[in-house]
């Protein structure tokens, strides 16, 4: 029995005990209005940790997702104006630009040989770049209702939870989309087989080129679509991105991702994106101020890594 | 706790430099802006725009001139909503004068450097006849400002300058003004002893700095508690998670008072989305407030910083050249606020969500398209 204990992932135990700790200080959060609106917060993070995944199952860092989220809405409010008919457009286009990015961050590394590392805070850079100025450095432009649909929308009277966001069924699909592309595909095992070592993937067949696209492809429509989320549930803002990729790769890391490739699951890291967030409302909650969080997530950041590594030479994995 | 430290370093910084010497919270001013809500301007109330308090007139015959003249304005910039509108209205007026031969326009793109230039290369090219200033920073322009002064009539509009060398300064009432009708209204309708929240763009800009001094003295004076002064850089995203953080804390929030109405929506959007009331949030006169307000019905105010003050520099240049006195060495403008009883005036959905309904630009050439309207 002990032993089995030991084999969860720790991350669904400090989840749990989180959970408590906030139901007992807040009985806000038995309530639906309270779980939900929990749940649509770290919808955003919860899918740029997935998409992040898959990059760090790789053997890399994707630092540009953050920027992209930003550039996502600033982008898609200049684009529309306010003009409701070209929603439809606009998020197309928008997704384009994700895989576009994506792509493009892929071949700097495997075709200039450039660590990820660096390759994505150069397209960071460039993106924050782009975003700022095209929207000259102020918030412009306005988000119409139905682009703001995903994100802030709540389905009211359903049974047994009354609210349902949007943004948690978009979580949802989302994951359970990336999820079975990791873990049920031959794609999934390609990658994890290149994380944990692109020489003897590489022999073994895999083309990595082709696998690493897919996976820089993956995190950055992954920050698009969190991109469309965070621009629906606030509307129009120059800094929604700033951080965002560090707090993903926090909740991949506190998931049990292995840094530099070949161990991580969609589950954990989604649990790992919960923690997160429910930390910063636990935080909140006891009255710290927001510069505390910063300093918090910092700390488990590293607790999580140590935590990790102690796991794995105790199972001599 | 992290953001009072840092605006306290700031002011300390501000108040150590002697040109920018400023006081935010000076009772004088604030006696004087309140008398001047209380009073009746003179002139036409059809035409706030050119409206003004007390008696005291420049005298501008030594500047009188043969037209059509040449107008030249340097602006700051054109980078957020409130002068995006002020700007369009300020062409329109431009466009009603056929004694306007030339208007040479510069913009400063929110740049001290730039804005400097600008003012010398003007000065340099020798063709204006009076020169309009909105200055981008107080301190940085004014002696930029004060050479221009020396050769030809200059009036100065929006935030000021150290100087009092312009013919005149127009501006309304001020930010003491503003924060005195919106903390007066919370402090008359908020529940008594009740919790506020007050919201501001940032630290350090004068304009915004005395509304909030001017709101905190009123609503402490009448017994509410500000649980939090947070800075919100004017986002939306910012603004509507510091309000939800502060409802999961459990506070609960009689009022939100807010320095600007940007975020105003974004604020009662945090209390819709938590399935809770939404209590007094003040706003401004964007389009996207007004109509939330009218739309939920809420009880709150909108004091204004009316960008009618656009069309004010353009007609008073005019009246300068043509050797009219004008008020000065300050014009302050009306400075109305939008309440529930007269809120439909100024409500109009066919206006874009950013357009400030006190632009006084209903009559003018071009409405609504070149606001943007339908």
């Amino acid at each position: 029995m002990i032993e089995r204990l030991k084999q969860i992932n720790p991350v669904f135990l400090v989840l749990a005990l989180l959970f408590v700790a906030i139901a007992i200080l807040s009985p806000y959060f038995l309530q639906p209005t309270g779980y939900m609106n929990f749940l649509k917060r770290a919808a955003p993070i919860a899918i740029l940790a997935v998409g992040q995944l898959y990059v760090i199952n790789s053997g890399g860092f994707d630092l540009s997702a953050g920027a992209l989220v930003t550039l996502t809405v600033i982008g898609s409010s200049i684009l529309l104006d306010g003009d409701a008919s070209a929603t439809w457009w606009v998020v197309l286009v928008m997704l384009g630009v994700g895989v576009i990015v994506g792509t493009a961050n892929a071949l700097v590394v495997s075709w200039l040989k450039v660590p990820s590392i660096i390759a994505t805070l150069g397209m960071m850079i460039t993106l924050s770049g782009v975003a700022l100025t095209w929207s000259g450095g102020a918030p412009r432009g306005y988000l119409p209702e139905n682009f703001r649909f995903f994100g802030r929308y709540l389905i009211k009277d359903v049974p047994l939870i009354k609210i349902l966001p949007v943004a948690v069924i978009v979580m949802v699909i989302v994951c359970a989309g990336m999820w079975w592309l990791m873990h049920r595909t031959n794609y999934g095992k390609r990658l994890i087989a290149m994380g944990d070592n692109p020489k003897a993937a590489l022999l073994a067949g895999v083309p990595l080129t082709e696998t690493r696209i897919i996976a820089f492809v993956v995190s950055s429509v992954s920050a698009v679509i969190a991109g469309i989320l965070l621009g629906g549930f606030a509307g129009v803002s120059t800094d929604v991105g700033v951080g965002l990729e560090l707090q993903a790769i926090t909740a991949a890391v506190i998931g049990g991702a292995q840094l530099l490739g070949g161990r991580g699951t969609v589950g954990a890291t989604i649990a790992g994106a919960l923690v997160l967030q429910a930390m910063f409302t636990l935080l909140n909650i006891l009255g710290f101020p927001k510069p505390i969080r910063d300093v918090v997530q910092g700390l488990i950041l590293i607790s999580a890594v140590v935590i990790a590594g102690y796991r794995r030479r105790r199972s001599g994995g | 706790m992290i953001n009072k430290f840092t605006a306290t370093a700031l002011a300390a910084l501000v108040v150590a430099l002697p040109a920018q010497a400023q006081n935010f919270d000076d009772p004088v001013e604030f006696a004087k802006q309140k008398d001047m809500l209380g009073a009746a301007a003179n002139g036409d109330a059809e035409t706030p725009w050119l409206q003004y308090y007390g008696d005291v007139m420049a005298d501008t015959s030594a500047y009188k001139k043969d037209g059509p003249h040449t107008i030249c304005f340097s602006n700051a910039g054109v980078n957020n909503p409130w002068r995006v509108v002020g700007w369009n209205t300020m062409q329109a007026e431009v466009e009603r004068h056929d004694n306007i031969a030339d208007f040479v326009v510069t913009d400063a793109e929110g740049s001290d450097d730039k804005q400097i230039a600008d003012i010398e290369d003007l000065l340099a090219g020798g063709t204006c006849d009076a020169l309009i200033v909105s200055p981008n920073t107080t301190a940085a322009l004014t002696p930029a400002v004060e050479k221009a002064c020396a050769q030809l009539p200059v009036i100065v509009f929006d935030r000021g300058v150290n100087t009092d060398c312009p013919v005149t300064f127009i501006k309304p009432v001020g930010g003491y003004g503003f924060g005195i009708q919106s903390g007066e209204f919370i402090a008359a309708n908020a529940p008594e002893g009740s919790d506020v929240l007050m919201l501001r763009i940032l630290p350090g800009v004068d304009v915004l700095e005395t509304r909030y001094s001017a709101a905190k003295r009123i609503m402490e004076e009448a017994g509410l508690n500000i649980v939090g002064a947070e800075f919100t850089d004017g986002d939306r995203a910012k603004t509507k998670a510091i309000v939800e953080d502060y409802i999961q804390r459990g506070t609960q929030l009689g009022a939100v008072w807010m320095d600007a109405g940007a975020t105003s929506v974004a604020a009662i959007e945090a209390f819709e989305d938590m399935g809770l009331e939404v209590p007094i949030v003040t706003g401004e006169d964007q389009q996207d407030f007004l109509q939330k307000w009218q739309e939920i019905g809420l009880n709150t105010i909108a004091p204004t910083y009316p960008t009618y003050q656009w069309r004010t520099p353009i007609l008073a240049a005019l009246k300068v050249l043509d050797g009219e006195a004008i008020p000065g060495p300050e014009w302050n403008l009306p400075q109305p606020a939008i309440t529930s009883d007269n809120l439909g005036d100024f409500v109009n959905p066919s206006m874009p969500p950013l357009h400030y309904a006190a632009c006084g630009c209903e009559d003018m050439p071009g409405y609504p398209e070149r606001w943007g309207g339908k």
